[in-house]
């Protein structure tokens, strides 16, 4: 029996000391396998950046980067001694598109911040907000649908000489999609305000009003400003709504009324068709991407500094 | 006289404070009335544009719909191979996104060190959410589709799929390294104080804890995926295929590429079965996110 317990213990204490080595070598496989995991997004990063640079790098052998970036001429779609590469035509596409959608998603963005935040009550808050993210998963091809066969017809009762493909439907569209957005960060930042904050102008005697929009607002305000940016961060990037409803005219024009195609359309439109790797058409759509890429890098670069200041501000 | 004055001086400056809180007052109701109007605008057009999808594309919807392919005749068209394809692509994705997304935030949130490294890795994914979904496409693109065509076939599935994990990384991150900040240090503390390692305290307290909120994440991740065209397109999915995928090597097409291709036709035909289209990828929607509600609810039960 005493013999027995002490094989017994001695096996056990065996057992232990492979346990705890077993243990060293698995705990150390497991955190070198979870860095793998997070490391995954730095090589996508530079995934990104060299497909983009090794494209565009080829594609600047046959066209000149002066002519990329001072021209306003893109005839890309028409490959030949006579094309033309200048990236304004896309760029003014992607600007007017981006303005209109600005124009609306800003503002409404911000106000439906201000009323979730300081004035909904607790029950209806708990709806609008589910509801809100309802529409933030709208597929975008979804959105293009709806600005192509409902809001274009609607616009062209009222605005004369708009063309059945415009830069202002959906720009308008893209505006709504992107109110979630700017209501979602917004939001955040204005609960970061201090309640004293609030309470100190109320005892002053301020309303509701002034308190939101001169107390709470302006100290929420680097939020805020970021989550504009990134919300025309996203309108720049958008692309399923540009491309069903926008049209795929490449010229230089503000004209919200005419036809046109952005950065992100073009690239649709070559990659829908059947381009061989090597061809110019195909290298341009890296060039388009990586103008694009970078552009929306530093929106969300500035965008990110603005967020952490305020979050450095109350926290 | 210049009591008078005094007195009138006094009356109007109580008038007008009191005018100017009338006015306060009024501004203030208008001011409310605004920013309710502004919560409701996003609401009201989701509401008209479900509508009006609705109606055009619900009378459309029958098994035939549902179980053929698509044709140039639109009475006989169908939206098999789309619904297959991007089930194909669901899987696919949640296979590679979901447990490298919470490895990825296992690692930045238990055992990462506060150095720079793991800052330049934090600030490198939230910039990864903001980069344009076609430009994972380029990426896909010069990456999976060109370079290692022979692993993954080229125009295929897989490649498709890996465009969309990578896509959505940042999400399922994001989303289950909020719910493993949320679990109190006493549950970790409580774990080592019974002798367990770093690992088994992950495994058997702080997963099955966070599990909830990263599912939620998940579910997020999966919808965007599933709704994703751009990528699709640069990646080279197929509008049109006339046989279902086998394997994921193989050429594909996917429900938002079949509605984008039906909405860029002139006939009205097709614009109708666009929107047929949208109210099948809508209830796919809805259903993987009930489904996964419910997956979440389950589990909160559990814990």
């Amino acid at each position: 029996m005493a013999v027995d317990t002490g094989r017994g213990v001695r096996a056990d204490s065996q057992r232990w000391g492979h346990a705890r080595r077993g243990r060293k070598v698995r705990e150390r496989a497991v955190e070198v396998l979870l860095a793998a995991c997070a490391y995954l997004s730095v090589l996508t990063t530079f995934g990104i950046v060299l497909v983009l640079l090794f494209e565009t790098l080829q594609f600047f052998q046959k066209v000149s980067i002066v002519e990329f970036l001072t021209s306003t001429t893109w005839t890309a779609a028409f490959p030949g001694p006579t094309a033309e590469y200048g990236i304004w035509a896309l760029v003014s596409g992607t600007v007017v598109t981006t303005v209109v959608a600005s124009i609306v998603a800003l503002p409404i963005g911000l106000g439906a911040a201000i009323y979730l935040s300081e004035y909904s009550p607790t029950r209806l808050r708990s709806w609008l907000k589910p509801a809100l993210e309802v529409l933030a998963g709208v597929p975008t091809i979804v959105f293009g649908f709806f600005a192509l066969t409902f809001v274009t017809p609607l616009l062209q009762k009222f605005i004369p000489g708009i063309q059945g493909f415009n830069a202002l439907s959906p720009g308008l569209v893209m505006g709504i999609m992107i109110i979630p957005t700017v209501a979602s960060v917004s939001e955040d930042s204005i609960y970061a305000v201090p309640r004293a904050l609030r309470e100190g102008a109320y005892a002053l005697g301020a309303t509701k009003r002034e308190v939101a929009t001169r107390i709470v607002v302006p100290a929420a305000l680097s939020g805020i400003v970021a989550s504009f940016i990134l919300g025309i961060s996203r309108a720049v990037g958008e692309t399923m709504i540009v491309t069903v409803a926008g049209g795929s005219y490449a010229h230089f024009s503000f004209d919200p009324r005419e036809s046109i195609q952005t950065m992100t359309a073009f690239i649709v439109q070559v990659a829908r068709g059947e381009t061989s790797r090597g061809s110019i058409t195909y290298d341009t759509i890296f060039a388009v991407g990586m103008a694009l890429f970078v552009l929306t890098l530093i929106l969300n670069i500035i965008s990110y500094v603005f967020v952490r200041r305020y979050r450095e501000s109350y926290e | 006289m210049s009591h008078g004055s005094t007195e009138v001086g006094r009356r109007q400056r109580a008038s007008s404070f009191k005018s100017s809180l009338g006015v306060r007052h009024t501004l203030d109701r208008g001011f409310t009335l605004i920013v309710f109007g502004a919560t409701l605008v996003g609401l009201v057009v989701l509401a008209i544009l479900l509508q009006d999808v609705a109606v055009d594309g619900i009378p459309l919807i029958d098994w035939h719909f549902i179980t053929s392919f698509p044709s140039v005749v639109p009475q006989k068209a169908g939206i098999l191979p789309g619904l297959v394809g991007s089930l194909w692509l669901l899987g696919l994705t949640a296979l590679f996104a979901v447990p490298i997304g919470i490895g990825a935030a296992v690692y930045l949130e238990e055992y990462a060190p506060d150095n720079w490294l793991t800052r330049m890795v934090e600030i490198n994914i939230s910039n990864l959410a903001g980069v344009p979904s076609i430009v994972y496409g380029l990426l896909a693109l010069g990456m999976f589709v060109q370079l290692l065509g022979f692993l993954t076939g080229g125009r295929s599935l897989l490649s498709g799929a890996l465009a969309l994990s990578l896509l959505v990384l940042p999400v399922i991150i994001i989303a289950t390294r909020e719910a493993l900040r949320a679990i109190p240090d006493t549950v970790r503390e409580g774990g080592y104080a019974l002798g367990a390692t770093r690992w088994e305290v992950i495994r058997g307290h702080l997963l099955p804890m966070a599990l909830p909120g990263a599912l939620t994440g998940v579910i997020l991740a999966l919808s965007r995926a599933i709704g994703e065209t751009a990528p699709l397109i640069v990646v080279g999915a197929a509008a049109y295929i006339n046989f279902l995928p086998e394997g994921p090597r193989d050429r594909f097409t996917a429900l938002p590429m079949i509605i984008f291709d039906w909405a860029e036709r002139p006939q009205k035909e097709f614009i109708s079965l666009a929107a047929a289209g949208i109210v099948v990828l809508m209830v796919v929607l809805l259903l993987a996110n009930m489904f996964a509600i419910w997956l979440r609810n389950r589990y909160q039960r559990r814990y």
